[in-house]
């Protein structure tokens, strides 16, 4: 971070008042010998890079000033900066809607048994998805939230990264844990709160987390996660670790003060972090209209000096290339990157939603069929002899039957002991504590019958 | 702010103490015999009589060094060194960061400015920008951050320019902090230590003058301290940072001058410990941080007028030290808490209830507590005076009390 200050021996008055300031500003005697180190090399960061030009330009007809930053020219004429550009920022895609690869496309190649995993765990996700989703309808599960539509964001983006880059999802990232192996009996677990969930039956369902996956709990609350991956990416900065840290979120989480603040934050600190949105068009019945006025999220990074791109989050080798690519920048240029992914958000904002109430049966269902993110990458890899129809028919009978399984094993799971309460909110449960256990246990004893019964003592 | 020689001299001052004239005291029940006191620290383990056991069975923190017994002043001036508290809480910092690489700062204005109460004072030169971190003005997001980094294995100190600034934070501390161990099953801990200069000051005005204890103080999952003198400040620092519970560490604008001799060897103040400043017989006050100058100020008022108070400086905020202060009940049966916390939801209340709901039958008089008006601090340097407790109104209460 330290730069020489290379200005020539006659200082300008510019560079006079900033060492007067940095002298007042430390005041004592013994910060004077430092003044020449960092301080001033702290404001050389954001100093014009040719300082010695600054003496040449004090005539009236300046066209310059520097100013920190950098160099900043002058205008006479009376010019505001358009709220919005004429075009829309291009969207990055490598596959048309049919699926086929776009002549002249850039992107980064897949191999075949990586290709087929993606789709594996894409056909995994979807049918996961409608399992727990009919589950919970049935009163089964007392809550879910689909990720229809979105699995090619989900599974290619974790396909793209290394298996020690820690993620902090928003809630509809699943797809990321099942490509790192998290199986469908442990979703189920974590979803029935059973004594075998990682969080202990804590959490409500679709809040996983796994620390052997480098995956963090899912915090429902909106855009928490975005400053916590800042920290995260700076932390891996500091032990040298070749890892970045990835945080999701959706169109809705962009408009949080957190947001704003992690990338400004990400940017200063240098740290090697994905902000990847997943700009699904509809924060529970907010349109996009109402959220932001601005061209989507892309253009909100350079307002933080963030490379920013916008990918078409439907097309899995498209999401897959741009993942592969930003990672890579992220780490070796110690820089955060904004991804846009812009796809659609098929299914209801959760269970407690019905979205046929503010908007039409027929926008879904177009997105549905027409964009499909499943249907373009078989097409995909199809035409590359790696996927069959009797290969489709067969994982699909065969994930159906593990998932109802998985459910049938998870809803008869002992729940988690009442301890389990009281345990790990501190390191060791402290005297209130275990007095409050001690008197629910009281009250237990003395009206048994309200007590449920698959919650063992 | 004149410094203020403390604790050990508080012994000294002691060790003149006279017996109380009966005469004066018929009407005071004394349940056990008086003694004089030759020191007031509670982390000395010496029990005393029947009721000072301080050591209570509590987990200490793991890998903690061995509590030393804090020096007897009056005899050896060779060992330990004096300084003031801002310097105790640089000392303790500095310490851990060079004990433990993951230890780092992150903060407004930490690093090279060296923090705006200079606790973090020459550890950016020392351990570099990295270690030191300055951050873009926004609580949320630096708190979120060290929550995210203290999640990879690092162990963040978040320094809060001043305490109240942190209630943008309190979403991060609340939702994240407190809660992501649990609700992660235990997967991942959050050792962060989050602390800064609350309390009213001088004249800072309303929104510089925050007692946040009391808005934190119903998060589950987080630990709080407050310290008051350099000893304790650097004890607690230490311990706050090796605890591996997110900790908050009150300290008060007006403490950070306060001069005190402390040891040279290593050592840590329990964090779930209060600390006895003044054994005595006939009246039980709780205090904290700041305004436990005030109490020992009416202590020596009371001495004169013939009271014997005990003074507790309760320490941990959240949880309570029910088995020192429970002691201390049981053994004078009244009980005054003087905070400076404002009257509704703060410290105090939740204290109230509890001593009630513990210790009510070892009570002959009800608990009193003394706080702040339930209004914002003013400006004027009179009305401001008059908004925290006075070493007055903490002699008529203890009057009132031991009737």
């Amino acid at each position: 971070m330290a730069l020489r200050l290379r200005s020539s021996l006659s200082k300008s008055n510019f560079l006079n008042i900033l060492l007067r300031h940095n002298n007042l500003g430390f005041g004592t005697a013994s910060h004077t010998t430092r003044v020449s180190q960092n301080p001033i090399s702290r404001f050389c960061n954001t100093m014009a890079e040719k300082l010695s030009s600054v003496g040449e330009h004090e005539d009236a007809n300046a066209q310059v000033m520097d100013f920190p930053g950098g160099k900043v020219a002058f205008t006479p004429e009376i010019k505001f900066i358009s709220e919005s550009s004429k075009e829309r920022v291009p969207c990055y895609r490598v596959l048309d809607d049919n699926g086929k690869l776009i002549t002249n496309s850039h992107f980064v190649q897949v191999s075949e048994e990586v290709a087929v995993k993606m789709y594996s765990d894409m056909v995994t996700l979807q049918i996961m998805d409608n399992i727990f989703y009919e589950a919970q309808r049935q009163g089964r599960l007392s809550f879910y939230a689909t990720t229809i539509g979105e699995e090619a964001i989900n599974i290619a983006s974790a396909a793209a990264l290394s298996p020690q880059d820690v993620i902090f999802p928003q809630y509809r990232e699943p797809g990321v844990l099942l490509w790192r192996g998290f199986t469908l009996q442990e979703f189920a677990n974590q979803c029935f709160g059973n004594k075998s969930d990682n969080g202990k039956g804590r959490q409500m369902p679709v809040h996983y987390g796994s620390n052997k996956l480098n995956y963090f709990t899912v915090s429902a609350t909106i855009a928490t996660q975005l400053p916590n991956a800042v920290g995260a990416a700076y932390s891996l900065k500091m032990d040298k670790k070749d890892a970045c840290a990835v945080t999701y979120f959706g169109d809705g989480g962009s408009s949080e003060g957190d947001f704003h603040a992690a990338l400004n934050f990400a940017a200063v600190m240098e740290a090697p972090v994905l902000f990847i949105c997943r700009n699904n068009g509809w924060a529970i019945s907010t349109p996009t209209s109402d959220q932001f006025r601005s061209d989507g999220l892309v253009v909100k990074g350079r307002a933080y000096g963030i490379r920013s791109i916008r990918v078409d989050g439907n097309d899995a080798l498209a999401m897959y290339s741009a993942v592969h690519t930003a990672r890579e920048m992220a780490i070796s240029e110690e820089r955060p990157i904004l991804i846009e992914a812009l796809t659609y958000r098929v299914g209801h904002h959760s269970t407690s939603d019905d979205s046929t109430r503010y908007r039409s049966a027929d926008e879904i269902e177009w997105w549905n069929k027409a964009r499909n993110p499943l249907s373009r990458f078989r097409t995909w890899i199809e035409s590359n002899g790696w996927w069959s129809d009797e290969e489709e028919s067969d994982l699909r009978s065969r994930i159906k039957k593990e998932m109802l399984e998985a459910l049938r094993v998870a809803e008869k799971t002992e729940k988690p002991n009442l301890e389990n309460m009281f345990s790990d909110v501190y390191d060791v449960p402290p005297l209130n504590l275990r007095e409050q256990e001690r008197q629910v246990r009281q009250t237990i004893k003395s009206h048994p019958q309200d007590y449920p019964s698959d919650v063992p003592l | 702010m004149s410094s203020i020689i403390h604790g050990p001299g508080a012994a000294t001052a002691l060790s003149t103490f006279n017996p109380v004239d009966s005469k004066k005291l018929t009407n005071l029940s004394v349940r056990s015999q008086r003694y004089i006191v030759a020191g007031s620290d509670a982390s000395k383990k010496k029990s005393f009589g029947s009721s000072l056991t301080v050591r209570h069975s509590q987990k200490l923190i793991p890998n903690a060094a061995a509590v030393a017994t804090k020096k007897e002043a009056d005899t050896s001036a060779s060992t330990g060194h004096e300084l003031l508290l801002f310097e105790a809480l640089q000392e303790g910092l500095e310490e851990e960061m060079d004990r433990d690489a993951n230890v780092c700062v992150m903060g407004e204005d930490v690093g090279h400015y060296g923090g705006s109460y200079k606790v973090t004072k020459g550890l950016a030169d020392k351990f570099g920008d990295l270690r030191v971190l300055d951050t873009p003005i926004c609580e949320n997001a630096f708190t979120g951050m060290a929550i995210g980094a203290a999640m990879t294995g690092l162990r963040p100190v978040i320094e809060g320019m001043n305490m109240g600034f942190l209630l943008l934070a309190f979403n991060q501390i609340s939702n994240n902090c407190g809660m992501l161990h649990y609700t992660s099953g235990g997967q991942f801990t959050i050792p962060v230590v989050i602390r800064g200069p609350g309390g009213v000051g001088r004249q800072l005005g309303a929104e510089h003058s925050q007692r946040l204890e009391s808005y934190f103080q119903s998060i589950p999952g987080i630990q709080m301290v407050a310290c008051s003198t350099p000893y304790n400040a650097k004890g607690l620092m230490k311990a706050a940072i090796r605890s591996e519970n997110p900790v908050i560490l009150f300290e008060h604008v007006l403490l950070y001058n306060l001069k005190e001799k402390i040891p040279d060897e290593d050592y840590i103040c329990n964090l779930e410990e209060a600390e006895m400043v003044r054994p005595g017989e006939h009246i039980t006050i709780l205090t904290y941080s700041r305004m436990r100058y005030h109490v020992m100020q009416a202590a020596k008022t009371l001495v004169n007028k013939g009271y014997d108070p005990e003074v507790i400086d309760i320490r941990s905020l959240k949880p309570f030290d029910l088995h020192t202060i429970g002691n201390s009940v049981k053994k004078t049966h009244r009980v005054l808490i003087v905070e400076e916390c404002m009257r509704t939801g703060g410290i105090g209340a939740s204290l109230t209830a509890a001593i009630n709901e513990n210790f009510h039958d070892y009570l002959d008089a009800p608990v009193m507590c003394l706080s702040s008006q339930d209004v914002p601090t003013p400006y004027a340097g009179t009305l401001e005076e008059w908004t925290v407790v006075q070493p007055a109104q903490i002699v008529t209460a203890v009057e009132q009390l031991c009737q």
